[in-house]
C-alpha cells in the first residue's frame, strides 16, 4: 500500500523531545534501502502559503494555510508499505515524530498529467 | 458423531456457538469484508441445522469453516466486479488451511485489527463487540445505549478504517506485542465497565460483562505468558463475583463494605484467584494487577473490619504511580480513610491535585468522609451536592439514602 506522511511543525514539543529524536539521515538510509521511500515534497514555510476560495462566485485569496492551527505541514513522504503497523513503525524512526507529529494517510490514486480523474468522479 | 435427533438442536447451538469466533475471524481474513463473513457465517449455520441432526456433528470447527468457505466462494462468484479477488481466493484456500492452529491464530489476529489504536475508540469496542458475539447493530446499539442509526455509521466507520487504511489482521512482532496487547485489554475492560455500570436497563447491558470475560479468557489461552492479560482477566472475575451483592433492594448501590458478603460467588472468586497463581510476585506489576492484588484483598476478606486496608493502599501507591488518574486518586483517599481514618483523609482531600476536586465522584467521597468523621453539618451540604451529580440512578438512589440517614437531614 502506499501512504502518504504529512510532515507537520508542532510548537508545543519540549527540548528532552528533541534530544531523543533520531537522525534524519538514518530514516533516509532506512527507507530508500528497504525500497519503501517512493517520493518527498518539502515546502516553504506557512508564512508563505497562499489560500484559494471561491464562495458564492466570488474568489477570496488569503494570505497564510488553510487553517490556524499552531501546527502546520511542513512536507509530505510518499512511502510504501504492507500495512498501516509498518507504516507506524517507519514513521516512529522518523525524527519528526518526535519534534513534530506525523499524519499517515492512505493514498487512495496517485497519478501524473495523464492520469487525471474523469468527469464523472 | 452418531445421529441423535433427540439431543441434536443443543448439541448444534453448543457447537455453533464455540465456533463462531474462529469461522468469522478467518473468514474475515479470507475475505477481508466483516459483513460478508457474518453473512456466510450465518448461512453455514443454516445449513447445519438442516444437515447435521441427519449426518451427526463434526466436533471441530474447520469442518464448519469448509461450509462457511464454500459459501463465500458462492457469493464472491456471483458478485462479478470481484473476479480478481476470486482468483486471490481460490489461491488462499488450500487444504493447509484446514490446520487447527491457524484458525486459533486467526481469532487472535481479528482481536488486534478490531483493537487497533488507529481506529476510534467507541468503534473498537463496538465492533469487538459485534464480530466477537454476532449481535445485530440494533442489539449492539441497545447495549451502549445509542440509536441503531448511530451505531450503524459507528460500524461502518470503523470498518471502513479497516480496510481504506490498511490495518492488517496479523499479530503484532514480538516487539510491539506489548504495546498492542495493551489495546486489546483496554477494549476488553471498556466492555467489561460498560456492563458492569449497567445496574438497570437492557439485560443486554448486564451480559456485556460475560462476553468479556469469555474474550480475556480467550486471550489468556492465547497468550498463555502474558501476565497482564490474566491479571485483567482476574480482575474481571472478582469484580464480576459481587454482581449480585452490589445492588440493594431498592435498587441502591451498596458499598463494598456493605455488602452482603454471602452473595459473593464463591466459585467465580477462586476462578479468579486461581488465574493469578504464577504469575511471579516479585516483578514490575502493571495496572491490571495491582488492582486485580485490590479486588483479591477485598474478595479474601471474610468480613469488611478484615480487609487489610494497609495493603490496599499501597496497591494504590503503584498503581498512581503508572497512572495518575482523579479516580484512582480518590479510591486511594478511601482506602486510606479506613486504615487511618476519617479525619485524617479530610485533611489529605485539599491537598490532592485540582483533577481530583472536578471528578464529579469527590463530592461522594467527601459527603461519606464528613459523615464518619461526624461533622454532620457540613456533612448534609455535601451529599445534597453529591446526588445531584450523580451519573445513574443507583449511584443516586445510594446517595439519597445515606443522606436520609442523617437525623437532622430527614
Amino acid at each position: 500500500m502506499k501512504y502518504a506522511m504529512f510532515i507537520v511543525i508542532d510548537p508545543e514539543t519540549t527540548e528532552a523531545d528533541d534530544a531523543a529524536a533520531p537522525s534524519i539521515d538514518g530514516w533516509f538510509d532506512y527507507m530508500i534501502d528497504k525500497g519503501a521511500y517512493l517520493q518527498g515534497i518539502r515546502l516553504q514555510p506557512k508564512s508563505d502559503a497562499t489560500t484559494v476560495r471561491v464562495r458564492d462566485g466570488k474568489v477570496l485569496i488569503t494570505d497564510g494555510p488553510f487553517t490556524e492551527s499552531a501546527e502546520w505541514i511542513a512536507g509530505v513522504a510518499v512511502i510504501e508499505c504492507k500495512d498501516l503497523d509498518e507504516a507506524i513503525e517507519q514513521a516512529l524512526k522518523h525524527n519528526m515524530a518526535y519534534q513534530g507529529r506525523l499524519e499517515i494517510r492512505p493514498i487512495h490514486s496517485m497519478g501524473g498529467p495523464d492520469d487525471r480523474p474523469k468527469a464523472t468522479e | 458423531m452418531t445421529p441423535d435427533r433427540a439431543t441434536a438442536p443443543d448439541t448444534v447451538a453448543g457447537a455453533v456457538r464455540h465456533g463462531r469466533l474462529a469461522v468469522v475471524a478467518t473468514l474475515v481474513r479470507l475475505t477481508g469484508d466483516f459483513d460478508l463473513a457474518e453473512d456466510c457465517r450465518q448461512d453455514a449455520v443454516e445449513r447445519a441445522l438442516i444437515k447435521w441432526p441427519i449426518h451427526g456433528v463434526p466436533d471441530k470447527p474447520e469442518a464448519w469453516l469448509s461450509v462457511a468457505r464454500n459459501r463465500v466462494l458462492d457469493v464472491l462468484r456471483r458478485r462479478r466486479t470481484e473476479l480478481e479477488r476470486l482468483s486471490d481466493l481460490q489461491a488462499a484456500i488450500r487444504p493447509a488451511d484446514d490446520q487447527s492452529c491457524a484458525i486459533e491464530d486467526d481469532r487472535l489476529k481479528l482481536l488486534f485489527a478490531c483493537c487497533h489504536q488507529a481506529l476510534p475508540v467507541a468503534g473498537r469496542v463496538a465492533l469487538t463487540l459485534k464480530t466477537v458475539t454476532g449481535l445485530s447493530t440494533r442489539e449492539v446499539a441497545r447495549a451502549f445505549l445509542v440509536s441503531e442509526t448511530t451505531m450503524s455509521q459507528r460500524l461502518l466507520r470503523t470498518k471502513t478504517k479497516i480496510r481504506n487504511a490498511g490495518i492488517a489482521l496479523r499479530v503484532p512482532p514480538a516487539d510491539q506485542l506489548a504495546d498492542r496487547i495493551d489495546g486489546v485489554l483496554a477494549v476488553i475492560y471498556l466492555l467489561f465497565t460498560e456492563g458492569y455500570s449497567a445496574t438497570e436497563g437492557p439485560p443486554l447491558r448486564e451480559a456485556l460483562t460475560r462476553d468479556a470475560i469469555g474474550l480475556a479468557l480467550l486471550v489468556v489461552d492465547l497468550l498463555p505468558a502474558h501476565d497482564e492479560a490474566r491479571a485483567l482477566l482476574t480482575l474481571m472475575l472478582l469484580q464480576d463475583s459481587r454482581r449480585r451483592a452490589r445492588v440493594g433492594r431498592d435498587g441502591e448501590l451498596m458499598p463494598i463494605d456493605e455488602q452482603d458478603r454471602a452473595l459473593w460467588d464463591r466459585d467465580q472468586i477462586s476462578a479468579g484467584l486461581r488465574t493469578l497463581v504464577g504469575i511471579p510476585p516479585d516483578q514490575p506489576s502493571g495496572p491490571y494487577r495491582l488492582q486485580a492484588a485490590v479486588a483479591a484483598l477485598h474478595a479474601t476478606a471474610a468480613r469488611a473490619e478484615s480487609t487489610d486496608w494497609g495493603r490496599i493502599v499501597r496497591a494504590y501507591d503503584a498503581l498512581l504511580a503508572i497512572q495518575d488518574s482523579p479516580v484512582i486518586a480518590l479510591n486511594r483517599l478511601i482506602a486510606l480513610s479506613f486504615r487511618d481514618g476519617p479525619d485524617r483523609a479530610l485533611e489529605l482531600l485539599p491537598t490532592l491535585q485540582e483533577d481530583v476536586a472536578a471528578c464529579p465522584l469527590s463530592h461522594a467521597v467527601r459527603a461519606d468522609l464528613l459523615r464518619r468523621a461526624g461533622h454532620v453539618a457540613e456533612a448534609i451540604p455535601a451529599y445534597r451536592i453529591a446526588v445531584e451529580q450523580a451519573r445513574t440512578d443507583s449511584e443516586r438512589r445510594f446517595l439519597a439514602r445515606r443522606l436520609n440517614e442523617i437525623p437532622q437531614a430527614a
